[in-house]
C-alpha cells in the first residue's frame, strides 16, 4: 500500500523519465512490450493463482479472458509499432503549393490508468499496452478490491518493465484521490459511473483529457429460431456471455434478455438445460463459474434477490452461499421493471428474462433506457438487424454472439452516453494515448501577396477565387479580366 | 463566469423554462430520426452556404461593428473559411457517413466487422468573440454533417455577430433541429445544467474548467479549444528575400488576425540577440507598409474588442520594466479602443506579458544567445496551440518536431494550418483537447459504433466450460493465430 507522502518522488521520477525523451524511442517501447510478453509467460501460474484467489476463476477462464487477450494485444502492438509511430501525409489543395503537410503522433506525457477488479489483469494491462506503445510514462492504479492481483502487478511490473517510467501504485480511495489531484496528461478509467464522475471532476481542474470505460445494462435480444443446431450454439453463447464472464460481473456481460412471450418457455428450458451442462452440478467446486468479488457486492446481489417481488420470479437457481461468496447461476422470469434488478446494472449471475408482445418492441424498450456499452442480438432477421443498428445507440452491437467483440483488435471498444466515452483496443489504444500533431511545411520562395494589407477589391477577388480553388477564375482576376462581383 | 461586454443591444436572454422547452423540441427532433438522413444533412449544409452568400454584406457589417474588421480580413479569416468548410463537407459527407469495414482475423470466421458512425444526439457549441462567425459556424458544420441537433451559444462579447446569427440562422436552417441561444454567463449556466450528448467549447481556460466540470453531471464528452502563448522562432535566414517574406508573415500573423486577438496568432518571437535589431527594423518597416505611416490613423487593422480587454492590455504595459522595453509603438486611444502595433525587446520573463497569453497587438521579442535555446524556452512553458518556426535548417526543424509539443507546428508561415481541411485543428496540454476541421469535425460529433456480425456456421466449442486441457490448448493457439497448430490439435497430432 503506497504512503501518500511517497508519491511525489515517484511522480517526479516519471516526469524526468519522460522529459529525458527515452520513452519516445521505438527501441524503448519495444523493450517494454517484450517485457510485458515475458511477464505474461513467466508469471502465468502466479496470475492464475491470483485470479483464483480474488475471484475464484478457473485458469482456463483466466487465460481466455485475460492472459490470452493480453498476449494477443502485446503481439499486435509489437508488430504494428513502426506503422503506428509513423507520420501520415495530409493532402493539400494545389492552392497551397508548394507546401507539405503531415500528421505526427506524439505521446501525451504522463498518463494515469485506473482499472477495475473484475478483470484485474486484462483491464490494467490492456490500456498500459497502448500507453507504452504510444511512448508515455505510466502510473497504473489497480483496484484494491482484487488484492492478490494488485499485489502481483505491483511486484512483477518493476521487474519486467522500466521502473523509472512505468509504476504501479496500489491503494484504495484515498490513494486514488491523491493521484487524481496531481496533473496528468491523460487519465484512463475503467469502472463504475459514480467513480467515473469523481475522475472527470478531478480531470476538469487541469483540463486533462479522459477516457471513461463504464458499463450499463447490456441487453440481449433473443429472436425465435427453428433449427436445433442453431439453438444449442446460441444458448451456449448466451450463457457464456452471462455466467461465463466472471459470473456476470463484466461491463459487457449480458445483463438481461428480451424475448417474445410465446418463445419464452422454450428459451427458458434451453437455458436451464444448458446451464447444467456447461456449469455442472457444483460450479463453485469445478470453478466453471467465478465467485462474487467481496461481501459488499455479494450482499448487494443477495438484497436484489431478497425483494419478494423479485424472489417470486426466480425460475432457476437462486441459491446463495455467503461463506464462499457464491451465487448459483440464477434465471428470473419477468421481474418487476421498477425493481433494482431492472433499473441498475446487475453485475452478477442473475439473468432476468423480459417478455414482449413482439420482438420489435425491444427497440423501444432499449431506447427508453440509458445507452449501454453493448447490445446483443440473436436473430437471422435482416430487417430486425437493420432496425436495431439504425434505431438504437450503444458502444457496440454484436449479432449472434456475445463478449467476443472484446477480442477483436480492429473494432473500437468504448461506450457512448452513460456507458462512457473514448475507446481502445488495437490501434485505438495507441491513438487514445497519443496527440496527433499537425505539421505544415511552407516555402519562403513564393507568396500569396494578396494575403496582406493594405486591402483593396483586387485582393478580395483573388482571395475569393483562391478559397474556392477556382484556379481559372483566379487567373482571370489576376489578368484583370474578372472583377469582384 | 465573468460577464463582460458593454451590454450593447440588450441581450435576448431566455428564462430557464424556455431553455428547457427549446431543448425538449431539439431532442424530439433528433429522436424522430430526421437529422440522420444524408438528404437532410446536405440540405442544411446547402442552406448554410446560401446564408453565407446572401448575407455577405451583413456579415461584414457585423464584424466591423464588433471588432472593426475590414471586409477583406473578414472574408479571409471568417466568411471565406466557413464557405470553404461547408463545400468540403458537402462533397464528403456521404463518404464520411458510410460504414467502414474492419478486417477480422481468421479465427473469428465466419464474421464481419464494421465501424459505423452515428450522431451523438444533442450538441452544445460555445463560440468565442474573436472570430465570432467562423468559431460558431465551423463546429456547426461538423455537428450538422454528423447528423446531430444543435444549440449554438455565440459569445455575447461580439453582440452584433451574435444577433446576426440568432436572427438569420432560423431563416435558413431547420429551426426544430437547430437553435441559436444568445446571452451571457447566466444563460450559459442554464444551458450547462441540461443534458447534452456533446459539448464543444472555444474560449479561455477558466471558462473551459466551468464547462468541463458541468459536463461531469451527465458524463458528457467535451472538446476544448483553448489557446496559449504561441511562440515564433525566428532563425537566421541567409537570403534577404527569404527574410522579407518571413517578416511579412510574422507581421501578418501578429496583427493580421483580429489584431493579435487570435488563439493561433503569434504571441511572441524568439530570435538570436545579434539579429534582433535587424528584425525589429524590418518589422517596423513592414508594419508601416501594411497599416500606414500614421500610427494615429492606422487602416486595415481590427480594434480591441471591448473596454475590459483594452484595460487588460494597457495594464500589461503599465509595469515600468515592460514599458521601458517598448521599442516601437505604445500609442493607445481608450475611446477608440485602439492600441498601436507595439514591439517590445526583452520584457522581463516574469512579467504578465510573458506569463499570460497576450491576445492583443503587443509583440515581445525575446533574445537568446543561440537559437537552439528556443526549444528549452518553449518546453519550460505550457504547450501552445501552435508553434511557428522560420528556418531553413533541417536538423533544427527535426529537433523542434521531436523535442517540443504543441497542437501544431508550422514551418516558415503562420496561421495557414487553420484553412487546411485535412489537418486536425486542436490543442494539447493547456491548449486543450479534441480537434476539428474537415473530417475531424464530423468525427468529433460522431460516435463510431462497432458492429460485429457472427453466424452459426462454425463454433469455437472450446470457448466455454466445462473446462479441460484440450480447450485451454485450443484457446492458446487461437490467440496466437497459430492456425497450423490448431489443425494439428484438432487432428490429434499435437500434444
Amino acid at each position: 500500500m503506497a504512503e501518500i507522502e511517497n508519491l511525489e518522488p515517484d511522480l517526479e521520477e516519471l516526469r524526468e523519465s519522460y522529459r529525458s525523451g527515452k520513452t519516445k524511442e521505438a527501441s524503448w517501447r519495444k523493450s517494454q512490450l517484450k517485457g510485458l510478453l515475458t511477464l505474461l509467460k513467466e508469471q502465468e501460474k502466479d496470475i492464475f493463482k491470483a485470479l483464483e484467489q480474488d475471484l475464484g476463476k478457473h485458469y482456463a477462464e483466466s487465460y481466455r479472458d485475460e492472459v490470452g487477450t493480453l498476449t494477443k494485444s502485446v503481439n499486435l502492438a509489437l508488430s504494428s509499432l513502426k506503422d503506428w509511430m509513423s507520420s501520415r501525409k495530409a493532402k493539400l489543395p494545389i492552392a497551397a503549393f508548394p507546401s507539405t503537410a503531415e500528421v505526427f503522433p506524439e505521446p501525451l506525457g504522463l498518463v494515469l490508468i485506473i482499472s477495475s477488479w473484475n478483470f484485474p489483469f486484462g483491464l490494467s494491462l490492456e490500456p498500459v499496452i497502448g500507453a507504452i506503445a504510444a511512448g508515455n510514462s505510466v502510473v497504473l492504479k489497480p483496484s484494491e478490491l482484487a488484492p492478490a492481483s494488485s499485489s502481483l502487478l505491483a511486484k512483477t511490473i518493476p521487474t519486467y518493465l522500466d521502473k523509472k517510467a512505468v509504476k504501479v501504485i496500489e491503494g484504495g480511495a484515498a490513494v486514488g484521490e491523491h493521484l487524481l489531484r496531481c496533473k496528468w496528461d491523460k487519465i484512463f478509467f475503467t469502472g463504475n459511473v459514480r467513480v467515473g464522475r469523481i475522475v472527470m471532476t478531478a480531470a476538469a481542474n487541469h483540463l486533462t483529457p479522459v477516457t471513461l470505460e463504464l458499463g450499463g445494462k447490456c441487453p440481449a435480444i433473443f429472436d425465435s429460431f427453428s433449427s436445433s443446431w442453431d439453438k444449442e450454439m446460441v444458448i451456449k453463447r448466451v450463457l457464456g456471455g452471462k455466467f461465463g464472464a466472471c459470473a456476470g460481473q463484466a461491463c459487457i456481460a449480458i445483463d438481461y434478455i428480451l424475448v417474445q412471450e410465446g418463445f419464452a418457455p422454450t428459451l427458458l428450458e434451453l437455458l436451464r438445460n444448458m446451464t447444467k451442462k456447461m456449469f455442472g452440478e457444483n460450479p463453485r467446486e469445478t470453478k466453471s463459474m467465478a465467485r462474487i468479488i467481496n461481501k459488499q457486492h455479494f450482499l448487494r446481489l443477495k438484497n436484489i434477490l431478497d425483494d419478494p417481488s423479485v424472489q417470486s420470479c426466480i425460475v432457476h437457481g437462486g441459491g446463495v452461499d455467503e461463506d464462499n461468496l457464491f451465487i448459483e447461476p440464477t434465471i428470473l422470469m419477468n421481474p418487476p421493471l421498477k425493481a433494482s434488478i431492472m433499473t441498475d446494472e446487475i453485475f452478477g449471475p442473475l439473468l432476468p428474462i423480459i417478455t414482449l408482445k413482439k420482438i420489435e418492441d425491444s427497440i423501444e424498450f432499449i431506447n427508453s433506457r440509458p445507452k449501454a456499452l453493448a447490445i446483443y442480438v440473436f436473430t437471422k432477421n435482416e430487417t430486425l438487424k437493420r432496425r436495431i443498428i439504425s434505431e438504437t445507440s450503444s458502444g457496440s452491437v454484436t449479432f449472434n454472439d456475445a463478449i467476443i467483440q472484446y477480442a477483436a483488435d480492429t473494432i473500437p471498444f468504448g461506450g457512448v452516453g452513460e456507458s462512457g466515452f473514448g475507446r481502445y483496443h488495437g490501434k485505438f489504444s495507441f491513438d487514445t494515448f497519443t496527440h496527433e500533431k499537425a505539421i505544415l511545411r511552407r516555402s519562403l520562395l513564393t507568396e500569396f501577396w494578396f494575403r496582406f494589407p493594405p486591402w483593396n477589391d483586387f485582393k478580395l477577388a483573388l482571395t475569393k477565387s483562391a478559397y474556392s480553388f477556382d484556379y481559372f477564375g483566379f487567373l482571370l482576376v489576376l489578368m484583370g479580366l474578372k472583377k469582384n462581383s | 463566469m465573468k460577464m463582460t461586454g458593454s451590454g450593447v443591444n440588450g441581450m435576448i436572454g431566455m428564462e430557464g423554462g424556455r431553455v428547457e422547452e427549446s431543448i425538449g423540441e431539439l431532442r424530439r427532433t433528433f429522436r424522430s430520426g430526421k437529422t440522420r438522413s444524408a438528404a437532410w444533412r446536405k440540405a442544411q449544409l446547402k442552406a448554410l452556404l446560401q446564408l453565407l452568400r446572401d448575407n455577405e454584406n451583413k456579415i461584414f457589417e457585423a464584424l466591423k461593428q464588433d471588432l472593426g474588421k475590414h471586409p477583406v480580413e473578414s472574408y479571409r479569416d471568417e466568411l471565406g473559411v466557413v464557405e470553404k468548410s461547408v463545400k468540403y463537407s458537402l462533397s464528403h459527407v456521404d463518404e464520411w457517413m458510410a460504414p467502414k469495414k474492419s478486417s477480422l482475423p481468421l479465427i473469428f470466421f465466419p464474421a464481419k466487422g464494421q465501424v459505423l458512425p452515428e450522431p451523438l444526439g444533442l450538441v452544445l457549441i460555445f463560440s468565442s468573440w474573436n472570430f465570432p462567425i467562423s468559431m460558431s459556424l465551423d463546429p456547426v458544420i461538423g455537428a450538422i454533417s454528423a447528423g446531430n441537433s444543435v444549440v449554438l451559444k455565440p459569445s455575447e462579447q461580439a453582440p452584433a455577430c451574435s444577433s446576426f446569427l440568432a436572427n438569420t440562422i432560423p431563416l435558413y436552417l431547420d429551426s426544430k433541429a437547430f437553435k441559436v441561444i444568445e446571452g451571457g454567463a447566466e444563460i450559459s449556466q442554464q444551458l450547462l445544467q441540461q443534458k447534452w450528448d456533446k459539448i464543444f467549447f472555444t474560449g479561455s481556460p477558466s471558462v473551459a474548467r466551468i464547462v468541463m466540470s458541468a459536463a461531469v453531471k451527465h458524463l458528457t464528452p467535451v472538446t476544448i479549444e483553448l489557446g496559449g502563448k504561441c511562440p515564433t522562432i525566428f532563425d537566421y535566414l541567409s537570403s534577404p528575400s527569404d527574410t522579407e517574406v518571413a517578416v511579412k508573415r510574422v507581421v501578418g500573423g501578429k496583427w493580421g488576425p483580429c489584431n493579435g486577438q487570435a488563439c493561433i496568432g503569434v504571441d511572441y518571437v524568439l530570435v538570436e540577440e545579434k539579429f534582433a535589431s535587424h528584425l525589429i527594423e524590418m518589422l517596423k518597416k513592414t508594419i508601416k507598409k501594411f497599416y500606414g505611416e500614421n500610427p494615429k490613423q492606422l487602416k486595415d487593422i481590427s480594434r480591441i474588442v471591448n473596454k475590459h480587454h483594452f484595460q487588460r492590455l494597457r495594464n500589461l504595459l503599465k509595469d515600468p520594466l515592460v514599458a521601458a522595453s517598448i521599442v516601437h509603438g505604445g500609442l493607445i486611444d481608450e475611446e477608440k479602443l485602439f492600441i498601436e502595433p507595439t514591439i517590445l525587446l526583452d520584457p522581463p520573463l516574469d512579467a504578465e506579458i510573458m506569463t499570460e497569453e497576450i491576445f492583443g497587438p503587443l509583440l515581445p521579442i525575446i533574445t537568446l544567445k543561440n537559437i537552439e535555446e528556443s526549444i528549452e524556452f518553449i518546453n519550460s512553458r505550457p504547450k501552445p496551440l501552435a508553434l511557428y518556426a522560420f528556418t531553413n535548417d533541417e536538423a533544427f526543424k527535426r529537433r523542434i518536431l521531436s523535442e517540443t509539443s504543441s497542437g501544431s507546428v508550422t514551418f516558415n508561415d503562420i496561421m495557414i494550418q487553420f484553412i487546411c481541411d485535412t489537418l486536425p485543428f486542436g490543442g494539447v496540454g493547456q491548449s486543450g483537447f479534441g480537434r476539428y476541421h474537415g473530417k475531424y469535425s464530423f468525427d468529433t460529433f460522431s460516435h463510431e459504433k462497432a458492429v460485429l456480425r457472427r453466424s452459426f456456421f462454425l463454433e469455437l466449442e472450446p470457448r466455454f466450460p466445462p473446462w479441460n486441457d484440450f480447450k485451454l490448448k485450443f484457446i492458446r493457439l487461437a490467440y496466437s493465430f497459430d492456425y497450423l497448430g490448431l489443425i494439428l490439435l484438432l487432428l490429434g497430432l499435437k500434444r
